[in-house]
């Protein structure tokens, strides 16, 4: 049983990690890690969101799509979902934790786009996982996505002093050092 | 141009890069020397012709950077990393293999990031684990050593390299393979069974590790870097490796003196390890980025689909470094903690 649970989690977390693996969410990758800070604001935000809106969306399809012979709408039925959930979080930190909001309030908006989000929903579906194992599912995909933003986030701050080419400058070179990371990252393959 | 007067007496620091990278070549002669003997004239080969394609194409990089080609080749950064590459693939390697990997090195992993000490991966690994995943086949073909089956003579070495697809090469699994691949099996009877174990941990691949381990104290001793990070990797592998030990038995993991003398352990501790580029710059940040290789050595070998992980381990590491050094940044001296600042 724990194992079980670990194996998920490790799975979600390196072995299939959903950027450098899955490439999923790969707009956030590139646009919010350009500082440190912002990077751990974002991953902390999708944590939240991401773990959430796994719940949720099992809820929706398990007990409101799939009885009602509707299962064909789960894409769009878990856009509103993942949108309602960003946008309820939102609501909820802003009144209750002025202090939380000011650290998250800026990405929220922002996750609503992120597919890595949509994946996970779709992916707890594909492969069966119940309840517990759709929340533990959503929490690794979004401690894998927040372990590489950080990492990358505090690389890009080195690479936005090196020497690079000019073409190769800015997003050109993010490009080519995910792309080393995928590499890197193949040699946890066969872990779980 | 700001000119700078300093009044005399200057002191004259002796190391410069260049003298940094011919130590570290130097260190490395008894490794190579050992493979050498064991595993025949492949890794030679390879290093030599490693060598040749490398500083061609630094060359190449440099020339069309607009650098000063001279003064650049001049640092033998390339040689350095040609000959670690060299020694990594194995022996035997056809031309275009190690032209891919020299080429993955030099030019991805160290010019686009704007030459020696701004690449944020190590060029020799990032050249390796290119190879890794685009050419399995021919990167896990280790001839038998010295001991087990006939070592090639210089001639065959050439033909393998220049003339690959004339030669026809015999090939065995290396002992962490056959650890990986054993299901039922005690330690000891594997031992026994498998003559290319050797006395502790594989033919020809303890002598090297222990060449590789002498020369890196060499370079410890000549203070080219500090105890810090390769003492931490090893210390976790030791450790990782005794807790999971298991008494020897079917589902044994391999002994620490195993898991330390067998595979790349001693040259990825004190040749790939060590860069001073691309590992953690704080001696605490070191520790960890240290102990953290080994731990990802050792699960990827036993429990990942490579039987050796120290490229993989080692890239992965460089990604953190940047982040392990933000967070081991040492007060500047006269400034308390930035915990305790108000």
């Amino acid at each position: 049983m724990l194992a079980d649970y670990s194996i998920l989690l490790i799975g979600a977390i390196l072995v299939n990690n959903f950027v450098l693996v899955q490439f999923l969410g790969l707009c956030p990758f590139m646009g919010v890690s350009n500082k440190l800070e912002t990077a751990m604001g974002m991953s902390m935000a999708t944590t939240f969101v991401l773990t959430l809106a796994s719940a949720c969306s099992y809820l929706t399809y398990n007990y409101l799509l799939e009885p009602l012979g509707l299962a064909y709408l789960k894409t769009i039925s878990f856009i509103l979902v993942i949108a309602v959930v960003v946008q309820f979080t939102e609501m909820v930190v802003r009144k209750s934790s002025p202090l939380l909001h000011r650290v998250l309030g800026v990405y929220l908006p922002l996750i609503t786009t992120n597919c890595a989000v949509l994946g996970v929903a779709l992916l707890n579906i594909n492969k069966d996982h119940n309840f517990l194992q759709s929340l533990f599912y959503g929490f690794g995909a979004a401690a894998g996505f927040s372990l590489v933003l950080v990492l990358f986030a505090a690389m890009r701050e080195r690479l936005a002093v090196a020497d690079v080419p000019q073409p190769f400058k800015g997003a050109a070179i993010g490009m080519v050092t995910a792309g080393l990371m995928s590499l890197a990252f193949m040699g946890f393959a066969g872990l779980v | 141009m700001a000119l700078l007067r300093i009044t005399s007496p200057h002191a004259h620091g002796p190391m410069s890069t260049q003298r940094v990278m011919q130590q570290v070549l130097l260190a490395a002669l008894p490794g190579i020397v050992v493979l050498t003997y064991f595993f025949g004239f492949g890794t030679l080969v390879n290093i030599l012709w490693g060598s040749l394609l490398a500083l061609s194409f630094e060359a190449l990089a440099l020339k069309l950077r607009g650098r000063d080609i001279g003064f650049y080749l001049k640092d033998y950064s390339a040689l350095v990393t040609a000959t670690l590459l060299g020694i990594a693939m194995p022996p035997y390697a056809p031309w275009w293999l190690i032209a891919v990997g020299i080429a993955s090195a030099i030019i991805l992993a160290k010019h686009l990031y704007g030459g020696l000490g701004y690449n944020p991966f190590n060029p020799a690994m990032v050249g390796y684990v290119v190879l890794l995943i685009s050419f399995p086949v021919q990167m896990t073909a280790w001839t038998a050593p010295r001991g087990v089956g006939e070592v090639p003579g210089l001639l065959d070495a050439l033909q393998a390299c220049f003339l690959p697809a004339l030669y026809d090469g015999v090939t065995q699994a290396t002992p962490l393979d056959v650890l990986k691949q054993n299901n039922s099996l005690l330690i000891e009877q594997l031992w026994e069974d498998n003559p290319i174990f050797g006395r502790w941990a594989g033919l020809g691949w303890e002598w090297a590790n222990l060449a590789f381990l002498a020369g890196g104290a060499w370079l410890l001793y000549r203070r080219i870097f500090t105890w810090h990070a390769p003492v931490a990797m090893l210390l976790s592998i030791a450790l990782l490796s005794a807790i999971f030990y298991d008494g020897g038995s079917s589902a044994s993991g391999g002994s620490p003196l195993f898991h330390l003398l067998s595979g790349a352990t001693m040259f990825g501790a004190f040749f790939i390890v060590t860069d001073p580029v691309t590992s953690a710059v704080s001696l605490r940040g070191r520790l960890i980025y240290g102990a953290l290789i080994g731990m990802l050595v050792y699960i990827i070998r036993v429990s990942g689909n490579y039987p050796d992980a120290i490229a993989f381990a080692v890239l992965i590491m460089n990604f953190a470094a940047p982040f392990i050094d933000h967070y081991t940044q040492p007060p500047t001296y006269g400034h308390r903690k930035k915990t305790e600042q108000h």
